[in-house]
């Protein structure tokens, strides 16, 4: 049911961990779903120096969180404001129908990190990350 | 190493099963119900078939009917008996009891723990107008014969209670639901899948009046099962066609299916006690060791329990991700996480035993075998502790430096 490319970002999951002079820090998901994403970025001059993750949930989440890691790594904070989970999921060769909300947990990690950037910096992320990222209130 | 840790899935196939098979698949392909001498051949073994499995079962032959499976058997006793008692009476369709006047039968009890087979049929029957009691169980997955008691009622056709849990491996006191059934003239009816073949079940004295069946969970093929109804326990039948199986489940018999379900059931029965006794120590030496997992509790109850059957949850991991992990290392195992069942929800079972969402949802279930080796549960061991230490190390719950869940 899982992609090759899901399995290997799953088997060998990059940047698992947390940055440790993280400058933004975003958690989604919920524990009564199954499935919680923790990003901790570095963010100098408005880009994403480092990013790693941290999740708990199935094979999807695990990808799903690795491989949006990947495709923020390096790229400027408006790049990675316009990742979408079908973006994700793509990159992934693909989730099952069942696991597309997992891709949608990694963009909403990634917002929820950028917002607290923001917030960090005496910034209302609204504006600029289009909801308050506090995705709890969501799921 | 290659281990596989999903027996109440499915077994494989034993070669008893299967070289009994083979002539009937090979050489006897005759219709069993054709009067030439292949047909015959394949007659009489189907009959042969039919007289281990009673004999296996305490049963008598005429009161086994072969089905697709263990679901088909399901989906039978609980249709077959609301369309039986709708319009007779409940109360098992006695008449004038305590001088009240015969009621149609319109209720039905079901434990919160069933099979899906049980548990999805009788909310179709319910969608149909059957009225519903769905039993709680305790928190080692236990039902009480005090609440069947509470929950009979005049206008009762049937309870239906699992002998043996599939996910946790709870033994039901079958025999004492049973017997508060036919104190008031009830229907018992028992999905026996998981239990046929591991532990004993004698229907010669149990208080059981339907039981179903699967052959692949006792080394038998897939694609075969049957339903005991005991004399006097008159069903519809289920298909209708060309009258096979005493007019009330037609078409063509699967006798190779057939005949392997017996052979497999005859080998088990034969070697129960001598496989109950090493399964079961496989398994308790499991428990002891994963259990020692900080934060990892046993799930079911550690008396009356499976053999084979040795299932957790532990904390601050996912299940799937478990079952994925353990894959990678050639560990075949389960979970009743949301994440495998591919809906929001964790098992119904785990719920039902008042495990919390966020807990149950990192269960594992592994069902071991008379086949697994002492190697294969030092192995199972060592890889499990290690899948759980992995999931944890990435997990945003738990703390990896006071090794306990952040609070």
């Amino acid at each position: 049911m899982y992609t090759d490319k899901v399995m290997d970002h799953f088997a060998n999951p990059r940047n698992v961990g947390e940055v440790a002079d993280a400058n933004a820090v975003g958690q989604v998901g919920n524990p009564k779903c199954g499935d919680i994403m923790k990003m901790t970025m570095r963010i100098v001059d408005e880009v994403i120096e480092d990013v790693k993750f941290k999740t708990f949930g199935c094979g999807a989440a695990v990808a799903t969180s690795s491989m949006a890691t990947e495709l923020v790594k390096g790229k400027s904070i408006t790049e990675a404001l316009m990742l979408s989970n079908k973006a994700v999921a793509e990159a992934l060769d693909g989730l099952p129908p069942v696991k597309m909300h997992c891709s949608v947990l990694a963009e909403e990690a990634i917002k929820s990190a950028i917002a607290d950037y923001y917030r960090r910096q005496g910034i209302d992320p609204t504006p600029i990350v289009g909801c308050d990222a506090d995705c709890a209130h969501c799921h | 190493m290659f281990v596989y840790a999903d027996n109440a899935a499915t077994m494989p196939l034993s070669p008893a099963a299967l070289s009994a098979m083979r002539p009937f698949l090979e050489e006897n392909y005759g219709n069993a119900s054709s009067i030439y001498s292949v047909a015959r051949d394949a007659r009489r073994a189907l009959e042969d078939a039919r007289r281990t499995i009673a004999g296996a079962l305490g049963a008598a032959p005429e009161e086994i009917y072969f089905t697709a499976g263990g679901t088909e058997a399901d989906n039978w006793a609980l249709v077959g008996a609301c369309e039986a008692k709708r319009n007779q009476g409940g109360q098992g369709g006695q008449r004038d009891r305590g001088g009240r006047g015969a009621q149609d039968g319109r209720h039905m009890i079901v434990s919160a723990i069933e099979h899906h087979a049980v548990l999805h049929t009788a909310q179709h029957l319910q969608k149909q107008g059957f009225e519903l009691t769905v039993l709680p169980v305790d928190k080692l997955g236990r039902v009480a014969a005090s609440q069947v008691q509470e929950a009979l009622r005049p206008d009762t056709v049937l309870v239906s209670c699992m002998t043996a849990n599939n996910e946790v491996g709870t033994i039901q006191p079958i025999e004492e639901i049973g017997r508060l059934c036919h104190a008031s003239g009830v229907w018992f009816h028992t999905d026996a899948v998981q239990a046929i073949g591991h532990i004993p079940l004698d229907l010669s004295s149990l208080p059981v009046d339907m039981l179903s069946l699967s052959g692949h969970k006792f080394g038998g093929p897939k694609g075969i099962g049957a339903l005991f109804l005991r004399r006097g326990v008159r069903l519809p039948p289920l298909l209708h066609g060309g009258g096979h199986e005493r007019g009330l489940r037609s078409g063509t018999e699967n006798v190779a299916g057939a005949v392997g379900m017996a052979a497999a059931l005859r080998e088990s029965t034969l070697g129960m006690a001598e496989d109950i006794r090493r399964t079961s120590a496989m398994r308790d030496r499991l428990i002891a060791a994963l259990s020692a997992i900080p934060y990892a509790f046993l799930t079911g109850d550690p008396e009356n329990r499976l053999p084979g059957n040795a299932s957790f949850v532990f904390a601050c991991v996912e299940g799937e991700s478990l079952v994925l992990n353990l894959d990678m290392a050639g560990v075949c195992a389960s979970s009743g996480s949301a994440c495998s069942s591919g809906s929001l929800d964790p098992s119904h079972v785990l719920l039902a035993l008042g495990l919390p969402h966020e807990v149950a949802h990192g269960s594992l279930r592994l069902t071991i075998s008379g086949d697994t080796t002492p190697e294969q549960v030092d192995y199972l061991i060592s890889q499990v502790i290690a899948a759980v230490a992995r999931g944890r190390a990435m997990s945003p719950l738990w703390d990896a430096a006071a090794q306990k869940p952040i609070q």
